[in-house]
């Protein structure tokens, strides 16, 4: 316990780093994978090959993909945000595509037909009937950046991965254990948060 | 007021070789209720969805009060024309209040005209305004489903209603209402109606104008009466199952019996009688008969709003279905 306490100023600090690093790359994926996937949905021949060019991005070790941005970004916090901007925008554009496929077409067709232009159906029928979707995806992504978010301390981004990285250093197991623990809870409170989102949502279009 | 005419309108799915629609033309004047009635495939729906230029058509033109649609906004064009499809096609995420706005929110009512036309809509189609406002569609029946979804087309005051099978997916009983409903709307509004349907019960029942289709052509057109009693092709008389006398007795009224009969000056004086049942030439033989059947007369009077009347009895009744010259022509 007293090892805690003696720790608890560096734990916090790290963890909010990690908080900060996977909150700001989540939100510039999502700014960036909704109009994105909705413009693969449309273009049906842009929108396949940029999966296979997402898909391709995410088979890239993520040291890697870090160790090939340095050259360009440097080292840093930026850098670790664009590496898991990138590897969310597969999950999220796939799923903005999902969620847009699963509003049924007699429903686009109801709404044409009541004079919604291009923008009105997508704003007013096809984002809210694809949100539930578009959130069980967002889940999965939220959870691959706070992981993926671990690795980003190698390149000085900081976060709970920089107390393992200490802690394989003067094989200390208990900073490897505060870390992991760390990245464990913030994983796990964040997808019980957009469960619940999820759920309420669903909800509300269930009646 | 609003009428609508086809001219040699064509539309071809790409990559399929015949045409969904023919060279259809077509003239619906305002206030009519056209059926098109056909089997699945013959065109009836793309047809209707060429109105609303849901459906880019090939070649051919359709005029709306005489003005080709292909010159207007479609945007425009979708907002003053109402569309009720089988699906009802309600919004899950809305409330029925907000699915009848719809069109009002896109034409940017004020909110408190908007809410006043969504409870006088419900009350209308018999839906009470306080009891379903807020309720979600999830949460109705199938044909309150469907009323909400008539309530929707009608929000914007539309000259013209596109109903493409709206009665498809409800069980007979509602289904009856809800056409009796359609006929005192379109009474009431004076709307141009243009109903698609495979069911050849509820074509006789509502139209003025039945349309039947095949191939994407018009196969014949006219009052339902006149094309039972005489079916342009074989395939009309089959499709609309022109020999069963039964189905004659349902569609013809009285008024056009009565016609057909001044048409060959034959009609008797009103007879003296006081205790033979007194219909309105809006009836039909099948009320008329069902009248003597239930007052043990052998006669009927026939009244018009003008208080002129005569009588029909059982076996002109049965000639006339015979002979087959109750056709409505008069």
């Amino acid at each position: 316990m007293s090892w805690l306490a003696g720790h608890a100023g560096i734990i916090l600090s790290r963890t909010l780093e990690h908080l900060a690093l996977a909150g700001i790359s989540f939100t510039i994926a999502l700014a960036i994978a909704v109009p994105l996937g909705v413009f693969a949905a449309r273009r049906r021949r842009v929108g396949l090959p940029l999966i296979a060019a997402l898909d391709a991005v995410y088979t890239i070790p993520s040291l890697a993909l870090l160790a090939m941005l340095i050259p360009v970004l440097g080292l840093g916090f930026w850098t670790a945000v664009t590496a898991l901007v990138a590897y969310a925008q597969i999950i999220l554009v796939r799923n903005v595509i999902s969620a847009l496929e699963s509003v049924p077409p007699w429903m686009v067709d109801a709404a044409r037909g009541l004079g919604m232009t291009p923008l009105q159906i997508l704003a007013r029928v096809e984002l809210p009937i694809g949100v539930p979707v578009a959130i069980a995806g967002a889940r999965v992504a939220a959870v691959s950046i706070i992981a993926i978010a671990s690795v980003a301390a190698w390149i000085d981004a900081g976060g709970l991965g920089a107390l393992i990285f200490d802690g394989i250093e003067r094989q200390d197991i208990r900073l490897i254990a505060a870390g992991t623990f760390g990245i464990a809870a913030i994983a796990l409170v964040a997808d019980a948060a957009l469960r619940v989102l999820e759920r309420r949502l669903t909800k509300r279009g269930a009646g | 007021m609003a009428s609508i005419r086809f001219d040699g309108v064509r539309v071809v799915y790409p990559g399929t070789a015949r045409p969904a629609v023919d060279g259809v033309t077509l003239e619906i004047s305002s206030g009519t209720l056209a059926v098109l009635l056909g089997p699945s495939g013959c065109g009836k729906t793309t047809l209707l969805r060429t109105v609303n230029r849901l459906q880019p058509v090939e070649s051919g033109r359709i005029e709306i009060d005489g003005q080709d649609t292909a010159a207007l906004d479609p945007i425009a064009l979708r907002r003053r024309i109402g569309y009720v499809i089988q699906a009802v096609g309600l919004f899950p995420h809305l409330s029925v209040a907000q699915n009848v706005a719809v069109v009002p929110n896109l034409l940017g009512w004020p909110r408190e005209r908007a809410d006043a036309r969504v409870d006088e809509l419900l009350a209308q189609v018999s839906l009470e305004p306080a009891t379903f406002r807020s309720r979600y569609p999830s949460q109705l029946s199938g044909g309150q489903q469907q009323r909400v979804g008539i309530a929707r087309a009608l929000a914007a005051e539309p000259q013209i209603l596109l109903m493409d099978e709206p009665f498809g997916a409800v069980d007979a009983i509602v289904r009856a209402s809800l056409q009796r409903e359609t006929r005192r709307l379109q009474r009431r509004i004076g709307a141009t109606i243009l109903f698609v349907t495979h069911d050849v019960d509820e074509a006789l029942e509502l139209a003025d104008l039945l349309v039947i289709m095949r191939d994407g052509r018009v196969e014949q057109r006219g009052r339902p009466a006149a094309i039972l009693a005489h079916p342009a092709t074989p395939f009309v008389a089959e499709l609309t199952g022109a020999g069963d006398a039964f189905r004659r007795l349902g569609v013809t009224t009285l008024g056009e019996l009565a016609a057909a009969r001044a048409a060959s000056a034959q009609a008797p004086a009103a007879a003296e009688s006081g205790e033979i049942p007194s219909l309105a030439p809006g009836a039909t033989l099948r009320e008329a008969l069902g009248a003597m059947l239930a007052s043990g007369a052998q006669r009927v009077r026939i009244t018009g709003d003008g208080g002129e009347s005569s009588t029909l009895d059982v076996g002109e009744l049965w000639r006339a279905l015979r002979s087959q010259d109750a056709d409505g022509r008069g």
